[in-house]
């Protein structure tokens, strides 16, 4: 019988461009050991753990290995889950999926990155087909900034009204204490006027790098509601990646987010 | 529980060097030789894991490269990134969580275009370990030597491994190298690492696979008679060398004891009646039997020397060849996966072993057998 899933737990680092405080496994531990606190629980209790991040940024291979220390996975069951900037809604429904199939009570689910070790835009070109793509592409604000050029010529919008996204957003960071752009607000002007990276993205309009991890403990109905008074449950889950080759792509519209807000 | 199958199940000829083929022809060959082998299209497919590592291929989010050929553009699509027994576990949850009935699963890569040395070093801590220089190669050779001094295994009992796997490839045609060989020539060979000869070691080859799973109440409605998942499990050991004895696999004796549990096997080296094991060097194959409890402690050599594993010994372990004799990293638990399917249809061809009702599947992840996968397919529900 498959099993509704709950939340039941988060914990995760204050987010910032640059932790040189601790390596990666400690990152990782630090937002372990606040969902654990969060959900009354201990490594113990825990059944297995998925865990993702993009490999290229940190360079470490077999990461679901290399993390155990950091994890709490020690002689448990541990998967890796990756799927690019795409990774932290895919091991969640890693986690939902490992405790919906009645084979884990509760699951642990992490991801985290070290972006201030990696070479961001470096490792994101090598996702692109080293024969036909990769030579055009740089990264992900190139194809970003085409992405933006084809929605702006089929729908008439402006640099302007993807600035309103970075005034709002940064608007809501001041009340968010893990937040890592909560120093002060931006305005309209100040994002227009932010230096070019790729037209039409400024770069306010683009999100920083950062060092950080997050950590949610996915528990089944059979113990849910023992662990925390209101688990959150989870309805339904769905994930889109369309046609790969960037020929195929259907600039301007969001195929892969329509199709997948469907299967919802 | 609910219960799930193997309906269907294709594979790429593993190869050293692929050089006609992309990643993503190595998935549109292997999806439909499974879909195919199951009797099914791909609008047959709810959902679609792939199996790829973004190391081995180069490519960061490397499930781009094989998603489009494997049917998986619209549909949902995820990708786990280790061996293909890991691949074939999530696969099994999603077929189980009430989200979907059929999932295809898929695994690649190609070694002819990896350095492995380099790709392998990665995998050691980059603050700590990593300026060493070691390589999965020779981190595995410092695991041989601490388990032949433990157990007294002999070099001679290692390349009688080799000797076995790559004879068995002969009767597979999907086998990058069959090959009749004598011990003598093992020890012969190269040394790449002491004590582990050239052909004590796997090749890195080119090759895809890829398994469907169904749930149980869609499993019986396609071409082939479902082979049943009876029991899984995985672990994971500590990372640093230095915090396990390394002679020993403590996360596969626990992986291997909860897939045992959920099957309900008591007595494995009675129940079970062949196994594919994760045989990328020759030792291995000795020490994960013993520490999965299908040998005694320090009896595998021995009990290989007598027969035993051979194709028509006891306990046929390696029946395909082997890793031994064809090694595509990440999708070789899925190749070792659908080797056992097909003997437990009765459908090997050339490599069937006489009686396959219980099979063993097992992969691994990590450097020296740190993560370890098994899985038992059964004939019954």
């Amino acid at each position: 019988m498959a099993k509704r899933v709950a939340i039941v737990g988060t914990g995760q680092t204050f987010h910032k461009s640059h932790r040189p405080d601790v390596n990666g496994q400690e990152l990782i531990n630090e937002a372990v050991l606040r969902a654990l606190q969060d959900a009354g629980l201990t490594m113990k209790d825990i059944d297995a753990i998925v865990i993702g991040n993009m490999d290229h940024f940190e360079g470490i291979n077999y990461v679901d290995c290399w993390s155990v220390d950091g994890s709490g996975g020690t002689m448990k069951p541990i998967i890796k889950l990756t799927t690019g900037g795409t990774t932290g809604c895919t091991v969640a429904i890693g986690g939902y999926h490992l405790v919906g199939s009645g084979m884990f009570d509760r699951v642990l689910v992490i991801g985290w990155e070290k972006n201030s070790e990696s070479d961001t835009t470096g490792a994101i070109t090598t996702a692109f087909d080293p024969i036909w793509d990769r030579l055009v592409f740089a990264g992900a604000i190139s194809g970003l900034a085409a992405e933006a050029q084809g929605y702006m010529a089929r729908y008439g919008a402006t640099d302007r009204d993807g600035a309103r996204v970075s005034v709002r957003d940064r608007k809501h960071a001041m009340n968010n204490p893990h937040a890592q752009l909560r120093k002060e607000e931006v305005t309209l002007e100040e994002v227009l006027a932010s230096p070019m990276l790729a037209d039409p993205i400024h770069l306010l309009d683009v999100c920083p790098r950062t060092d950080g991890a997050c950590a949610v403990i996915m528990a089944s109905e059979d113990v849910a509601e023992k662990i925390c008074p209101k688990p959150d449950w989870i309805w339904a889950t769905a994930a889109r990646h369309s046609y790969a080759y960037l020929g195929d792509a259907d600039y301007g519209r969001l195929t892969s987010m329509r199709e997948g807000s469907q299967e919802m | 529980m609910d219960r799930a199958a193997i309906i269907g199940v294709g594979m790429t000829k593993i190869e050293k060097n692929k050089v006609r083929d992309t990643f993503a022809d190595m998935a549109w060959e292997a999806v439909n030789k499974a879909l195919d082998d199951a009797g099914m299209t791909i609008d047959d497919i709810d959902n679609v894991i792939t199996t790829s590592s973004d190391f081995w291929d180069g490519r960061t989010i490397s499930c781009m490269a094989v998603g489009d050929a494997s049917g998986a553009a619209h549909k949902n699509v995820s990708c786990v990134e280790g061996d293909g027994t890991y691949g074939a576990f999530y696969g099994m949850t999603r077929s189980l969580s009430g989200s979907y009935k059929t999932t295809l699963v898929t695994g690649h890569s190609k070694g002819s275009q990896s350095v492995s040395s380099l790709i392998t070093n990665c995998s050691f801590d980059p603050i700590y370990e990593r300026g060493l220089g070691m390589d999965m190669v020779t981190a595995c050779a410092m695991q041989a030597n601490a388990y032949m001094n433990r157990t007294k295994t002999t070099a001679e009992q290692m390349a009688m491994v080799s000797v076995k796997n790559h004879g068995n490839a002969m009767k597979n045609p999907l086998a990058q190298l069959p090959m009749k060989l004598a011990v003598s020539d093992v020890l012969k060979s190269e040394m790449v690492a002491d004590p582990l000869h050239k052909l004590d070691c796997s090749p890195v080859s080119d090759g895809c696979a890829a398994v469907i799973i169904a749930h149980e109440s869609v499993a019986s409605k396609f071409k082939q008679k479902p082979v049943w998942l009876k029991g899984v499990s995985f672990c994971a050991d500590s990372f640093f060398f230095g915090d396990r004895d390394i002679s020993r696999a403590k996360s596969l004796a626990q992986a291997a004891k909860k897939a045992y549990a959920m099957a309900g096997i008591k007595d494995p080296k009675k129940e079970i009646d062949v196994a594919e094991v994760y045989d990328a060097f020759t030792y291995q194959e000795l020490m994960w039997l013993e520490e999965m409890g299908l040998a005694d402690d320090s009896t595998a050599g021995k009990l290989l020397e007598k027969g035993e594993f051979n194709i028509d010994g006891r306990l046929p372990v390696n029946a395909s060849g082997g890793l031994l004799s064809g090694h595509p990293i990440i999708a070789a638990g899925l190749y070792e996966m659908a080797a056992v399917v097909r003997q437990i249809r009765g459908d090997a061809g050339g490599f069937q072993v006489r009686k396959a009702n219980t099979g063993l599947v097992h992969g691994v992840n990590g450097l020296g057998g740190q993560s370890h996968c098994v899985w038992i397919l059964g004939k019954d529900k």
